[in-house]
């Protein structure tokens, strides 16, 4: 899978930085004006409060109103506040008569060398602070910040903040700092000015819930499981205690799948977790072909062993692929195109 | 390499010379690679074979011959027991009708001649002449020993004066190929008469029995479809399959793989044989053949591990073997596939 990471910042090349502006002020603030008339409008279009109508609001109405089937959301109709629409802008930095507002205009970058400034001055405070501390006889706290929930911010965010292109050179360096600063003792004084700087990581969320074992009449236990693969649908029933046999549609697996390798998917969970002989499944499936019908059975089982087996080795088959959902479905023809990729024949003349 | 009866499971071995002589034509093509391969036959003893042997042994022979027939799925080893049965009984001395397939008969043919005998039927030549050649190589020292009882004419001059030995007949039959089928009729009635006698044991052994009553490939020259019972031969081995004879017994497989126009899930001898087929067959033995326990299993595995034609390092392993039990789900065929390449 092609990782396509663009931030909006990356994809408008950063134009906030680049020249003179292209909205200017009182553009913006027309279309803000706009947006709220705009706003109202839709509220009593869609028969609620305009006062209290809030962007989810807007977000589902919109998405009601102008319904579309296309893939990327960003794609679709939207309606938002010109801030998070048109990008930010430098204003001009130069007054009239020539001369630049900050003092730092001529080395090219303000922002980054300012800022740079304000982070060595908090150093120097707290280095101050410490002394003071120690004059006094007082021990200086020693709090570690929590650093394994949160992360700097990244060199396209910076650049976002700033307004102006950050080099690589200069984003370590201001890195550097930041740790330096971090790694003092009594770095508490200033953890404001940090926290600007340092951004939370998502805990690891969806946790699977595992169901508990269930037991038949006869008091053996087992376990049912659903998966997908390109248009097939298989449920599994995994009985324990049992010789190994394998029964899909109320027929052999040797007379439904008279190919080696499907046999061998369907094999595959259980020799990976070395319970060859000791299960009994039955399981149903529909539609798909051959292959597709042979990968969802292999999804199922995998679902319902889960629940025999410890998590460390729950962890290990998720690592081997056996519990994700095949994304790979049959790609889309385009017009002007034999098939998905296919081109037509190319005839010179 | 004696008959052991009781050891249910083991494989035991027949010498090459004996092949070569027993069954020139009756063994699975695979097998016959492995044979190759392995530069000695190892056929495994299994429960139906050694039932059928059973039933052989303590059968009465004043009786009308009983008939057996071997059924199973795709792969499950009908034809093995079939050529083991064979075996033994040529090791015990009986006189072995042995006819390797009889699909090969009713499609494929290249060549269809009217029968001089009999106007309505046609002959062919080459897989007549095929199978004397092969029944002369199996039942040499018989040949000699068996008179003709009648006097036979093929065409206008040449003919078997009574008291022949059988020898010329087959001798007859493939110099002329002409009168091949013929000869192998004569060949077919002689031996069902005198088998009354008590001289000899007769064993008539046909695999693939379920194309005697099903459709041909075959067409005449106008196009219109050829009936089984047009064809020489297959009258002749209906004749012989029918219990009318005693003094001996006849052993019979059903074939899916080779049989015309039956769908591939058919294993059970009313679908294969049809309703004209099981009348005729009617009071049978039937003799299921299923796929290897789980000892019979370990036992071909072993067999293989012996002479080391697993190559595969995981295949030595218990989790090796277990996989190899799951993805051939025990089937003879399966498993020999499955072992082929590693």
């Amino acid at each position: 899978l092609r990782l396509i990471c663009t931030t909006t910042a990356v994809q408008r090349k950063n134009v906030g930085a680049s020249g003179p502006e292209k909205y200017t002020e009182a553009f913006i603030k027309k279309q803000i004006e706009e947006f709220n008339l705009g706003k109202r409008h839709l509220a009593n279009m869609m028969g609620e409060d305009p006062e209290t109508f809030t962007q989810e609001d807007i977000d589902r109405s919109i998405a009601y109103l102008f319904p579309s089937g296309l893939f990327d959301k960003q794609a679709r109709p939207m309606m938002k506040h010109p801030t998070e629409v048109f990008p930010e802008q430098r204003k001009i930095q130069w007054g009239e008569d020539g001369r630049p507002f900050h003092f730092l205009f001529y080395t090219g970058k303000q922002s980054y060398y300012s800022l740079m400034h304000e982070t060595y001055e908090k150093l120097l405070n707290v280095q101050k602070h410490q002394d003071q501390l120690i004059a006094q006889d007082l021990s200086p706290q020693k709090e570690k910040r929590n650093l394994a929930g949160s992360r700097w911010l990244t060199k396209i965010e910076l650049e976002e903040m700033l307004l102006e292109k950050v080099s690589d050179n200069d984003y370590s360096r201001f890195i550097q700092l930041l740790e330096k600063l971090v790694a003092l003792p009594c770095a508490e004084v200033e953890e404001q000015y940090i926290q600007k700087f340092s951004k939370e990581v998502p805990v690891q969320s969806q946790k699977v819930v595992i169901e508990p074992l269930q037991h038949d009449e006869r008091g053996v236990a087992f376990s049912t499981g659903e998966g997908k693969r390109k248009t097939a649908t298989a449920t599994a029933v995994v009985y324990d205690n049992g010789t190994g046999k394998i029964t899909v549609n109320g027929i052999d697996i040797l007379h439904y799948f008279p190919v080696l390798q499907d046999r061998e998917q369907l094999l595959f969970p259980f020799q990976f977790l070395g319970r060859i002989g000791k299960h009994d499944m039955v399981c149903t499936v529909s539609g798909g072909g051959r292959s597709a019908q042979a990968g969802a059975i292999r999804l199922a089982s995998a679902k319902a062993l889960r629940i025999f087996v410890t998590e460390k080795e729950v962890e290990f088959m998720r690592q081997a692929g056996l519990l994700t959902v095949d994304p790979r479905v049959k790609e889309r023809k385009k017009p002007g195109q034999e098939g998905p990729r296919r081109k037509f024949t190319w005839k010179k003349r | 390499a004696k008959h052991t009866e009781q050891h249910e499971g083991r494989l035991y071995n027949i010498p090459l010379e004996e092949v070569k002589a027993v069954f020139p034509h009756g063994l699975p093509h695979r097998f016959q690679q492995q044979i190759q391969t392995f530069n000695e036959a190892r056929v495994m003893v299994r429960k139906p074979a050694l039932e059928l042997l059973a039933y052989l042994k303590g059968s009465n022979f004043a009786h009308p011959a009983v008939r057996y027939v071997i059924y199973g799925e795709r792969g499950t080893g009908k034809t093995m027991t079939l050529c083991h049965v064979v075996h033994y009984c040529s090791r015990q001395g009986w006189l072995v009708v042995h006819v390797p397939d009889a699909h090969l008969w009713v499609k494929n043919c290249k060549e269809l001649f009217q029968s001089s005998y009999n106007r309505d039927r046609l002959d062919q030549p080459l897989q007549a002449s095929v199978w004397l050649k092969n029944f002369k190589t199996s039942n040499e020292r018989f040949l000699q020993e068996i008179k003709t009882q009648k006097k036979y004419m093929w065409g206008k001059r040449e003919s078997t004066e009574e008291g022949r030995p059988l020898r010329e007949v087959v001798e007859q039959g493939l110099a002329r190929v002409r009168s091949a089928s013929d000869a192998v009729g004569v060949v077919l009635r002689e031996l069902k008469q005198q088998s009354h006698r008590g001289s000899f044991r007769l064993l008539v052994a046909v695999d693939g029995v379920n194309a005697l009553w099903g459709q041909t490939t075959l067409r005449k020259e106008d196009k219109s479809p050829v009936s089984p019972e047009e064809l020489t031969l297959v009258h002749n081995l209906r004749k012989m399959v029918m219990n009318d004879w005693n003094g001996g017994a006849i052993v019979t497989t059903l074939s899916q793989t080779g049989s015309l126009f039956k769908p591939s899930s058919a294993y059970t001898p009313q679908e294969l044989l049809g309703k004209e087929g099981f009348d005729t067959l009617d009071p049978f033995v039937p003799i299921p053949v299923p796929n290897y326990s789980p000892r019979e299993f370990e036992s071909c595995y072993g067999y293989y591990l012996e002479r080391k034609w697993l190559q595969h390092e995981k295949a030595h392993t218990e989790d090796g073997k277990a996989e190899l039990q799951f993805l051939s789900g025990s089937n003879p065929r399966q498993l020999e596939r499955l072992a082929g390449p590693l």
